[in-house]
């Protein structure tokens, strides 16, 4: 017992690490794509580059005043960012950076923990998230922050349906609820050709779920303000404004194992340490495609979001699911 | 709709790729400069010959020509003694108010000395509104490596009555 709970703890504390430097360099790689899309030079003063930026935000949001409005719910308006954050770095336990391989004498897979239900612990611990952020938004005793929360409520609900049934598809065809199985059953082709439909809409609903334009309609600046965030400073705003770029990271992480391979590539079986190289590759094009939509696209209307979600995405798939399971019953 | 959108994306693309092939349009502000052309009409300046003399005359066909009346000029008389420009008189204030200018260019027109000339320099901003009267002090250029500067003893008789030093008339500033 002891052994797993060290290896547990010391690839929880890399993980840990490794998703707030992430998160720290995303927020600058952002900004330098951005401006990269709109032919500027972008952040350019911290340090060469700008890469000292992350850390000259950080000091920033350190020095604020962390200031609660006099009618917020105090309790929650501290718990709300809470709530976002950690299930968004939960999502991360069980998702495999690499194959099985030995190091330092010590074999051991690069996944903090292969559970048999990786995918419905996936599915549970997203849709904790939303909670933190509607409760941030009722908190704050604020117009703008309870029409965000209300927002990012609807739009979860109607898109984690879609969501849902499109990972149904791939566990139907992977035959398998374990991510670690996901990954090793796309041996042999990923599962984007084999379940585009799924990968399309598991694409778009992610892209809701984590608020990314075109689907920021949560903080959607112009009308309100910035939703949820409104009432938010300090190193508060930062956690949320943490768990918004760790999901960036998880949706990539989440898509690229269920349907880009996960750490699958050439020669990863000969060298397992590959594997690593690849999923970040892989997942760092996820994150450039995220951001190249945030650069093109206007960002649509409720009621736009609300078809497409119940109207288009949600019939689509179902008829995917139907489809997948009548095809694996005959030729199983 | 998802044509379009596509054809968004191919748009935005293209920029990404241009601006990585080429760089971005805009400049690191305070260290690089966006160039100006050489026929920009910024703040002005107040020319020398090359002996040093100042080639403003004093005339005030500047003050005459300027649609904003942002021109202020006083004549001095030239002596042997001291002298500063060719001919009988020369400009003893020469104010400019940068908040009247419209940057026109018809002072450099009417000077018959090409004294006066819009640089591309572009016109500094400033505190309070006294400091945008630019007086001739700060007009006028330093004299060129060697030259004396202003006022000079001269005895040289064709300063005396000609106005216009003779390489005024052949060389020309561009």
């Amino acid at each position: 017992m002891a052994p797993f709970l060290v290896e547990a703890a010391i690839k929880s504390l890399i993980l840990v690490l490794l998703l707030l430097t992430g998160f720290a360099y995303l927020t600058l790689a952002e900004r330098k794509l951005i401006a990269d899309f709109q032919a500027r030079i972008g952040p350019n003063r911290a340090g060469p580059y700008g890469l000292l930026q992350p850390l000259a935000d950080a000091v920033k949001l350190f020095f604020k005043e962390d200031f609660i409005p006099e009618y917020a719910d105090r309790v929650l308006f501290v718990l709300a960012p809470l709530i976002t954050l950690i299930p968004t770095l939960l999502i991360f336990a069980v998702i495999p950076f690499g194959p099985e391989l030995t190091l330092f004498g010590y074999r051991t897979r690069l996944q903090l923990t292969d559970v048999h239900v990786g995918v419905l612990y996936i599915v549970a611990v997203t849709s904790i998230s939303v909670y933190g952020i509607t409760l941030a938004g009722w908190a704050s005793n604020n117009k703008y922050a309870l029409l965000g929360g209300i927002r990012a409520s609807a739009q979860m609900i109607s898109y984690e349906l879609a969501m849902g049934l499109a990972i149904v598809s791939v566990v139907l065809t992977t035959g398998t609820l374990q991510v670690s199985g996901i990954v090793e059953a796309q041996r042999n082709g990923w599962l984007i050709f084999l379940q585009p439909v799924a990968a399309v809409i598991f694409f778009i609903t992610g892209l809701a779920e984590i608020k990314r334009a075109p689907f920021d309609l949560v903080e959607a600046e112009q009308e309100l303000t910035a939703g949820y965030l409104t009432e938010y400073s300090s190193m508060k705003f930062a956690l949320f404004f943490m768990s918004e770029y760790v999901k960036m990271i998880g949706f990539g992480a989440l898509m690229t194992t269920f349907f880009l391979g996960g750490y699958l590539g050439p020669f990863v079986d000969l060298y397992p340490g590959l594997g690593v190289v690849y999923f970040t590759l892989k997942v760092g094009f996820l994150i450039f495609v995220l951001i190249w939509l945030r650069a093109t696209l206007p960002r649509i209307r409720y009621d736009q979001l609300m078809s497409l979600g119940w109207k288009v995405l949600l019939p689509l798939s179902l008829a995917n699911v139907m489809g997948t399971a009548v095809v694996v019953a005959l030729t199983a | 709709m998802v044509m379009e959108l596509f054809r968004g994306l191919w748009t935005t693309l293209q920029e990404f790729i241009q601006t990585n092939l080429r760089g971005p349009v805009t400049y690191a502000y305070p260290e690089v400069k966006r160039p100006l052309r050489t026929r920009f009409k910024g703040v002005h300046e107040l020319r020398r010959y090359s002996n040093g003399l100042e080639r403003c005359i004093g005339c005030a066909l500047c003050a005459a020509a300027c649609p904003a009346d942002a021109i202020y000029v006083e004549a001095g008389e030239n002596t042997d003694e001291e002298r500063y420009s060719p001919g009988e008189r020369y400009a003893k204030v020469y104010e400019i108010n940068l908040l009247r200018c419209i940057f026109c260019g018809y002072c450099e027109d009417a000077c018959p000395t090409n004294a006066i000339v819009l640089t591309d320099k572009i016109p500094p901003a400033g505190y309070a509104r006294e400091s945008f009267i630019v007086t001739k002090a700060q007009l006028l250029v330093p004299p060129p490596p060697g030259a004396p500067g202003t006022p000079q003893r001269t005895t040289d008789p064709a300063l005396r009555t000609r106005s216009i030093w003779e390489e005024g008339l052949v060389n020309e500033p561009v």
